[in-house]
């Protein structure tokens, strides 16, 4: 399991990445999306994987990192991911402001032949 | 009246200053005047405080535990330097009020005036290194504001750029030296820091603090080589030049000369040093000022020379000098201040500045003629004068030197031949312009001034006289208050006397009476005739040309810079990016290398497995498609977050697995909404014949940078993934979720209370993005060709009978498209309202809260407008979702608001634990309203994202029922 995890990590953020760097806008958001996860993925793993051992208080069992998995990772990833959302809509319309003052979806605001 | 009050006052009569009407002059003057006026008093009021040795200090504390505090401190040199800028500011104030034309802002003039007037009122009187430069600098920004003040004129502009750049560079040289000192000494309070003089002058430091601080004053004080700036400053209105130039802004570098005088003074480097600028700027300022056709530029170059006498006094570490140069201080401000004002009447009154063309003025004006001449007098040196006294003084100070044989000689044939120059250019200023045949092609027939713009000069000629004829009765007291600080405690001996015999210190003088008249005989022709433009032979020493040049070429060396090492392309800026982050990574894992740790390995499953290869061929998909085909990409990055999800509650994390699939949906809707205004992308058309190869290298080098951090990642998380992860804080917050949090959810907890101020800040970014996309959409208007009608609806022959016709032609959506899945989704409102409150109740203990209800909720509405368009849905109901923002974050901040008035930190939760008759037992957290707050923000901050958007459709949808409109819309 730790090596399909590790390897969804790995091919997210290089999609990603190759997506960022591409010319279109369109596709630096999708590269956005796909880095996003693969991030909030690595920030979840970082606090160990556990199956069935939700930090949900339940009676009788004592609160320790051995019954319950870290919460810490699940509450900074929840940050990020409504921040990765903000910023996706951000940049949507940034893009799509810029393609309607520049007239094209170059990230540079002009076509690389002119 | 203490201290700071005197220090707020003219920054508090600044503020008013600016909001006076456009015209009010009298008003203006009045007030500066007043405030100036006020503080004088208050200052002379203080004198017997300090008289014999006494200081005065406040002191407030600011940043202790650094050693930074607000100090004032008045000793009796700081005393006479606020007296001069407080008396001379009354005087300006009142000149300035005739000065300034009714067509000049007057309100933006006297705001500077007075903010001017503050910041050297507490460069004089701050008691701590740090807040003299502060003080400092300030000064410099002011001057640069009132030099520049007749904005509209190139030569102002120019000169309020140059006198900011050397002063301010000086400023900057002055805080590292001042920091340096500060160091050696161990605190930057002035008094330690006077007290340790031996420390500093044996420091290893002091040959390099001492130049740095050196810079620093003798550029601000126009010494030689930085001298040129004061000239260009000239360009700015007289009442400014006769402030700043003469009495304040110019001698604040003598001013920490002086203040420095005791610890920094006594040493070889301080000798060659200041003492050399003083010793060129001496002569070459009197030198350049006999050529001056420009009464101001005259009376500039005047300025430069004496500062530069008052820097040698002080550079010839002789306790007397340093006694003379507080005296010379005093003197050069009263005579250059009303020469000042004089020059600015001549100036007034005739319309012109020009020696050249001014002449037998005193026929006209003999008043002010006359004030004029006896200033010009006192800054020749002549007997009865105060500028004699000063300048005998310094005199015999060079005639009873102890040095090396060469300058024992040197020193008294300078300062002859400065004298010699002064006298010279002051007979220019006063036979040259008063006295000769009358002029007729003036601008304007000169006329006396009216009275009270001549008051301050005869005030200032006659402070010159008294102090010439009755020195030791008039200022005796106040000069022995003023300089024994700087001589550092006990005053050498002097007699402030105009005779003294006839000694060399007079012969010395009458060789330069006689010279002066001598060479201003031989010149006087030849300048009246043109024959020098420039100062001869100095010319070729000119700071100016050399300024230009050096900015020039730092202007383009940081072209070139910028050229080179940057780019504006975004794909190489993110490429650079990428791979310095990657490298970031990469360096400290070949330092101490990857290794696998032992953790046990979780069971696999077949399911998982083959769920994420499926999401990883999606994610290659996206990769590959996201140019040509955007909805299958958008589809395949879905599939990719859901996945995500999936994750989450694999591995024990709901509530973000909650978040997630909510998030998933609302992007979605948000990208499809997107979709449409971009335009349409066709394969196979390649752009330029030439750039194909182009184009393949770069993608390769795009593929191995993001295979090697891909690669990166799954290492560094494969690694991390076998290997336990000790965490001491986590343990903390499940233990402490329960009985302090009062939830049993603890990741809802941390989110809502131990971590709330985080989650604020948060809530408060989604509520700035939102209102950023809300601006940016409404002044975007969508590309032509996206305006038309889906093709569904306009590829539909006329006479098909179908839902998909439009007969009302409804902006945005077809009527009676989708007309079941529109039942259907109207009917899923209520029920989605009911699942979003579910999630919100249930958060504190369950998977659940704020965020995921608020999402769920926007959701259920952003469905509404799909179905059934927004002018539909926009008419049956009003949502505001602005009111929802801003009721979201005041509810979330008064929530931690209440924790403060009752003592607790800011978002402390309470629990209350009540019994209430049906409902039973129930928990109240006070967080609960907290996260009320976040959920209407997010139900606010989404809906108006997503209605933003949204609403383009209208707008695009218009221009195609109205083509002649699309052209002048798209224009």
């Amino acid at each position: 399991m730790e090596e399909v995890i590790a390897t969804a990590i790995g091919v997210l953020a290089a999609s990603g990445v190759w997506l960022i760097l591409r010319p279109r806008t369109f596709q630096v958001v999708m590269g956005l999306c796909l880095l996003s996860y693969g991030v909030n993925l690595f920030i979840f793993s970082m606090g160990s994987l556990f199956i069935g051992k939700e930090p949900i208080i339940k009676d009788g069992v004592p609160q320790d990192l051995l019954n319950y998995t870290d919460p810490l990772p699940q509450a900074l990833v929840l940050t990020a991911i409504v921040i990765s959302f903000a910023m996706t809509a951000l940049f949507l319309v940034v893009l799509l402001a810029s393609r309607g003052l520049t007239g094209t979806d170059h990230v540079d605001g002009r076509e690389p032949n002119e | 009246m203490s201290l700071i009050v005197l220090l707020l006052l003219p920054f508090i009569g600044s503020c008013l200053a600016a909001v006076l009407p456009h015209n009010a002059r009298n008003s203006e003057s009045l007030l500066a005047g007043l405030v100036a006026l006020v503080g004088t008093v208050q200052v002379a009021l203080l004198y017997p405080q300090i008289a014999h040795g006494g200081v005065i200090r406040e002191e407030f504390l600011w940043l202790p535990s650094l050693g930074l505090n607000l100090v004032l401190r008045m000793d009796g040199f700081a005393w006479l330097f606020s007296l001069l800028v407080l008396g001379i500011g009354t005087l300006v104030s009142l000149y300035a009020r005739y000065y300034m034309s009714p067509q000049d802002p007057v309100p933006r003039f006297f705001a500077f005036f007075l903010a001017f007037m503050g910041a050297m009122l507490g460069l004089v009187i701050s008691g701590n290194l740090i807040q003299i430069v502060f003080f400092w600098e300030l000064t410099s920004v002011f001057s640069f504001l009132l030099i520049g003040y007749w904005h509209h004129r190139a030569d102002a502009r120019r000169g309020a750029y140059m006198a900011l750049m050397v002063t301010g560079a000086g400023g900057l040289c002055l805080l590292a030296g001042v920091l340096l000192l500060g160091h050696v000494v161990g605190s930057y309070d002035l008094d330690k820091v006077l007290a340790a003089g031996e420390l500093i002058r044996n420091h290893a430091l002091y040959p390099v603090l001492l130049p740095l601080i050196l810079l620093g004053a003798l550029s601000k004080s126009a010494q030689f080589p930085f001298h040129f700036w004061l000239p260009h400053a000239m360009a700015a209105p007289t009442p400014v030049s006769a402030y700043l130039h003469s009495a304040t802004m110019v001698k604040a570098g003598v001013f920490l000369l002086a203040r420095l005088w005791p610890v920094l003074s006594g040493s070889e480097e301080w000798f060659w040093i200041v003492g050399g600028a003083g010793a060129c700027t001496l002569l070459l300022g009197a030198f350049a000022a006999m050529f001056q056709n420009d009464l101001k530029g005259l009376l500039a170059y005047s300025t430069i020379s004496h500062l530069g006498l008052i820097t040698l006094l002080l550079g010839l570490n002789s306790p007397l000098a340093a006694v003379a140069a507080v005296f010379h201080i005093l003197n050069h401000a009263t005579f250059k201040a009303s020469l000042f004002m004089a020059a600015g009447i001549i100036d007034h009154e005739s319309g012109t500045r020009d020696i050249r063309r001014l002449s037998g003025l005193f026929r006209l004006i003999p008043f002010t003629a006359t004030l004029a001449m006896v200033a010009s007098a006192s800054m020749a040196g002549v007997p009865l004068m105060n500028g004699f006294l000063s300048k005998e003084m310094f005199f015999a100070e060079t005639v009873f030197i102890n040095s090396s044989a060469w300058i024992e000689a040197a020193l008294p044939v300078i300062a002859t031949l400065a004298g010699t120059f002064s006298v010279a250019y002051a007979l220019r200023f006063t036979v040259d312009v008063f006295f000769g045949p009358p002029t007729t092609d003036l601008p304007h027939t000169p006329h006396e001034p009216p009275r009270w713009m001549r008051a301050p000069v005869e005030l200032l000629v006659l402070t010159c006289l008294v102090v010439g004829v009755f020195p030791a009765q008039s200022v005796g007291p106040l000069l022995a208050a003023a300089a024994l600080p700087v001589v550092g405690g006990t005053l050498p001996e002097y007699s402030l006397a105009i005779w003294h015999g006839w000694n060399a210190p007079l012969i010395m003088s009458l060789i330069a009476m006689s010279g002066g008249i001598l060479l201003y005989l031989l010149l006087r022709n030849q300048l009246k005739l043109g024959r020098f433009p420039y100062p001869p032979v100095i010319e070729r020493f000119n700071g100016k040309r050399l300024f230009e040049y050096g900015q020039v070429h730092l202007m383009r060396m940081a072209r070139r810079f910028e050229r080179t090492m940057t780019t504006r392309r975004l794909q190489k800026q993110l490429f650079m990016l990428v791979l310095v982050a990657f490298l970031a990574g990469l360096l400290p894992m070949l330092q101490s290398g990857l290794s696998w740790g032992d953790r046990p390995k979780i069971p696999g499953s077949g399911v998982f497995v083959t769920l994420w290869l499926i999401a990883i061929a999606c994610a290659l998909g996206a990769a590959w498609q996201a140019k040509y085909h955007r909805l299958a990409a958008l589809t395949m990055v879905s599939v990719c977050g859901l996945m995500t999800c999936i994750t989450f509650v694999w591995f024990s994390a709901p509530d973000l697995a909650l978040t997630q699939l909510a998030v998933e949906v609302v992007t979605t809707v948000l990208i499809l909404l997107g979709l449409r205004w971009l335009p349409r992308r066709i394969e196979g058309v390649s752009p330029l014949p030439g750039s194909q190869e182009q184009a393949h290298l770069r993608r390769l080098r795009d593929l191995i940078l993001a295979v090697l951090v891909g690669g990166g990642m799954a290492l560094l998380s494969y690694a991390m993934l076998t290997r336990p992860t000790p965490n001491d804080i986590s343990s903390f917050y499940l233990s402490r979720a329960l009985p302090e949090g009062g939830g049993s959810n603890v990741v809802n907890v941390m989110l809502v209370d131990f971590r709330g101020f985080d989650t604020l800040g948060e809530v408060t970014v989604l509520v700035a993005v939102a209102l950023a996309v809300f601006a940016l959409l409404r002044r975007f208007r969508p590309p032509r060709e996206s305006m038309q009608l889906p093709a569904q609806q306009r590829l539909l022959a006329p006479d098909v009978v179908t839902d998909l016709v439009n007969p009302r032609q409804a902006a945005d959506t077809a009527l009676g498209f989708m007309m079941v899945p529109a039942v259907l989704v109207r009917l899923l409102l209520p029920i989605a309202l009911v699942v979003s409150m579910y999630l919100f109740m249930r958060g504190h203990n369950q998977p659940g809260g704020g965020f995921v209800a608020g999402l769920v909720m926007s959701v259920a509405f952003i469905l509404q407008y799909m179905v059934a368009g927004t002018q539909w849905v926009e008419a049956q109901m009003s949502l505001r979702p602005l009111r929802w923002m801003g009721t979201g974050l005041l509810c979330a901040t008064l929530t931690g608001g209440g924790a403060m008035l009752l003592g607790y930190p800011f978002l402390t939760t309470h629990t209350a634990h009540l019994h209430l008759p049906l409902l039973g037992d129930i928990h109240f957290a006070s967080a609960l309203f907290f996260d009320v707050g976040i959920f209407t923000v997010v139900v606010g901050s989404t809906l108006l994202i997503l209605t933003a958007l949204a609403h383009q459709s209208v707008r695009g949808h218009r221009p195609a029922s109205q083509p002649k409109a699309t052209q002048t819309g798209a224009a």
